[in-house]
């Protein structure tokens, strides 16, 4: 599914740089549900964003189902983004001037959908997260948990083979952050491939494998028995 | 270009930020109306410069005659110098194709009455001449000619309001006009750019005129314009060495500035000339200005607009659009909102001017307008700078990494 290796990236900072992911070796399978873990400054979050193709590695490789992802073009990554990718920011994302199911329909547009379908879709997936009936309202009409929910549905939308959360659950509280989880939980279960990036133990452990970063590399990459979410609920 | 769901997406951007649109909106629509009103402005003084002057050819000369001030070759001073039939005849022959246009000048108050209707009114005894001096424009029937000088015929040719005022709402041509107990053939109706005063002059044949009021060929003012090839230079020569030869004529002393006074246009409409260049020039400074404000407005607004999407294009991106289509939905957004705002500031400049323009005459502001083509030419002008000035940071945010324009928030 996702095999890289060798993954270096630094920042400039002024004059120098910052040397921040120091050669990573990484690969998941489908169907896995990896959470990315380390304290502020580690990289993992550097590591999400250069899976997602929202920003670009300085050296190594990177193959994401079969197709290596190296010097895309702006119009490429946009393609590749929208076919192979789902992405849950912490901070949700949603354009704030579009009601719930425009949101989602959005990557369906890139897609290039028709209206009639992206409509359908989109309250398809707004009713998979249980918000079909928020399908009319802006997101600042919305709690945090039903933004977040909105989020994934937009994720969701496309179809894309693998999900990158970055601290999905960094702006909701202790309850609503076990709701999402038990949702990701369950679209693991349907066989969605998921990467999570967080720094929380809790949430981590309800993932079947945890990788830690410590400044820019691979400390401990260990599979651990999940813990389900839905105990919480 | 016409795609439903990319101009449904611009039309929701639209709707759902209207400060924003209002902000650019306003910003367009205002220059425009800006724009229109001082151009129009600007116009109706020069309207007011071109009609002061309308009243008569810009290449006239006017003789008069008055009572002499210094003795000369044995005459007193305080003799009243009279010209004739025979004065017109010799300047004529005297200064040939130099003259365009001549005509004498007889002034006469009349009372005039046509069945119960009855007024004072001015009479100017002419030569055919005189309707191109003095621009007079024929409504209907015709203009003193050669036979009426000749045949001394009792004819007239009467203002519009003269004809409006004794006539009522009856046609004057062919109709008898009562001149303090004369009647007199109305055979024209004109009117005349130099205003409701001159619209309410009767002219009859100078010829007539000496007959009857004076049975003399007395003239009190010969009018002429110049030959329009001449030059200013050769304008003013003419009409000195015409002063010159006035004076050797009536055996006045050239020092005389009163027995024989030659006014020149040609002295007056280059100041008017020179006064309309300068007018014509702050013009074009306006007009240049407002537009390089609006310019400047409508750019700041659009590197405005692009910053306060920076996330949401971020979002967009990394949910798999392409540069190409994020540059296409601000600018498309922004020439939109341009055409309208413009269209909206085109429609309430003219509207303006439409409006307060016939209340501004007494500011020498005369049917203050401005020509449709300009304020058109001036809006696509801010349509293309906008674009511009939106294109550079669409373009440059469409590049920006997802990632960078999602981080802060």
């Amino acid at each position: 599914m996702l095999k890289i290796s060798k993954l270096h990236k630094s920042y400039p900072i002024g004059d120098s740089s910052l040397h921040v992911l120091k050669g990573i070796d990484l690969s998941v399978e489908s169907g896995e549900m990896v959470a990315i873990m380390g304290s502020s400054g580690s990289g993992k979050s550097t590591l999400l964003n250069i899976i997602g193709m929202l920003d670009e590695a300085d050296e190594g490789e990177y193959i994401l189902d079969n197709v290596p992802i190296k010097n895309l073009t702006e119009k490429k990554a946009a393609i590749y983004r929208n076919k192979f990718l789902g992405f849950i920011f912490q901070s949700f994302n949603l354009i704030n001037y579009k009601n719930a199911l425009d949101n989602v329909a959005l990557p369906l547009y890139y897609q290039g959908l028709k209206r009639k379908e992206r409509i359908e879709k989109g309250l398809f997936h707004l009713e998979k997260v249980g918000l079909k009936d928020w399908a009319e309202h802006l997101p600042n009409e919305l709690s945090g948990g039903q933004k977040q929910r909105v989020a994934i549905a937009r994720a969701l939308a496309a179809n894309p083979k693998l999900l990158l959360a970055d601290e999905p659950t960094g702006a909701l509280d202790t309850k609503t952050s076990h709701e999402i989880m038990d949702f990701i939980q369950t679209l693991n279960d349907e066989g969605k491939t998921i990467l999570m990036v967080t720094h929380e133990e809790d949430i981590a452990s309800m993932c079947k494998r945890i990788v830690r970063l410590k400044d820019g590399v691979i400390m401990e990459d260990a599979f651990v028995e999940q813990v389900r979410a839905s105990q919480y609920v | 270009m016409f795609d439903r769901d990319l101009w449904r997406e611009i039309f929701q951007s639209i709707n759902m930020n209207k400060t924003r649109t209002l902000l650019s909106g306003f910003t367009v629509a205002f220059a425009i109306l800006l724009f229109a009103l001082l151009f129009g402005i600007t116009n109706g003084l020069l309207n007011t410069f071109d009609t002061a002057f309308v009243d008569d050819a810009k290449n006239s000369i006017f003789i008069n005659s008055g009572r002499t001030s210094k003795a000369s070759n044995g005459l007193q001073a305080g003799r009243q110098i009279q010209f004739e039939n025979a004065d017109q005849e010799w300047i004529k022959k005297e200064f040939g194709d130099k003259v365009q246009y001549i005509t004498s000048r007889i002034y006469l108050n009349v009372t005039a009455s046509f069945r119960n209707e009855k007024n004072n009114y001015s009479i100017r005894a002419v030569n055919p001449d005189h309707q191109y001096l003095e621009n007079t424009k024929v409504n209907y029937g015709r203009y003193i000619n050669e036979s009426d000088i000749k045949n001394k015929t009792k004819v007239v040719v009467i203002g519009r309001l003269v004809e409006e005022d004794l006539f009522l709402k009856t046609t004057a041509i062919g109709k008898y006009l009562n001149l303090n107990g004369i009647q007199y053939k109305v055979v024209g109706v004109f009117s005349d750019d130099g205003g409701d005063n001159e619209e309410r002059l009767i002219y009859m044949p100078v010829s007539t005129a000496q007959q009857i009021y004076g049975n003399n060929d007395h003239i009190d003012q010969i009018n002429l314009t110049y030959n329009p090839d001449m030059n200013f230079d050769a304008a003013i020569g003419f009409s000195n060495m015409l002063t010159r030869k006035l004076k050797e004529r009536f055996l006045v002393s050239q020092n005389d500035q009163r027995a024989i006074r030659v006014r020149n246009l040609a002295n007056e409409s280059k100041a008017v000339d020179q006064m309309t260049f300068i007018l014509g020039i702050l013009v074009l400074v306006i007009g240049f200005g407002t537009l390089i404000a609006g310019i400047v407005g409508i750019s700041n607004i659009m590197i405005f607009i692009v910053k306060e999407r920076t996330k949401e294009i971020g979002i967009r991106k990394a949910l798999g659009a392409a540069p190409k289509s994020i540059v296409l939905i601000i600018l498309l957004e922004s020439i939109l909102i341009t055409i309208i705002a413009g269209f909206v500031g085109l429609l309430l400049g003219m509207g303006i001017l439409e409006l307060v323009g016939p209340s501004l005459e007494k500011y020498f502001i005369k049917d203050p307008s401005v020509s449709l083509n300009l304020v058109i030419g001036a809006t696509i002008t801010l349509i293309i700078a906008g674009g511009l000035a939106g294109y550079v940071p669409a373009k440059k945010a469409s590049r920006i990494k997802p990632i960078v324009a999602l981080r802060d928030d």
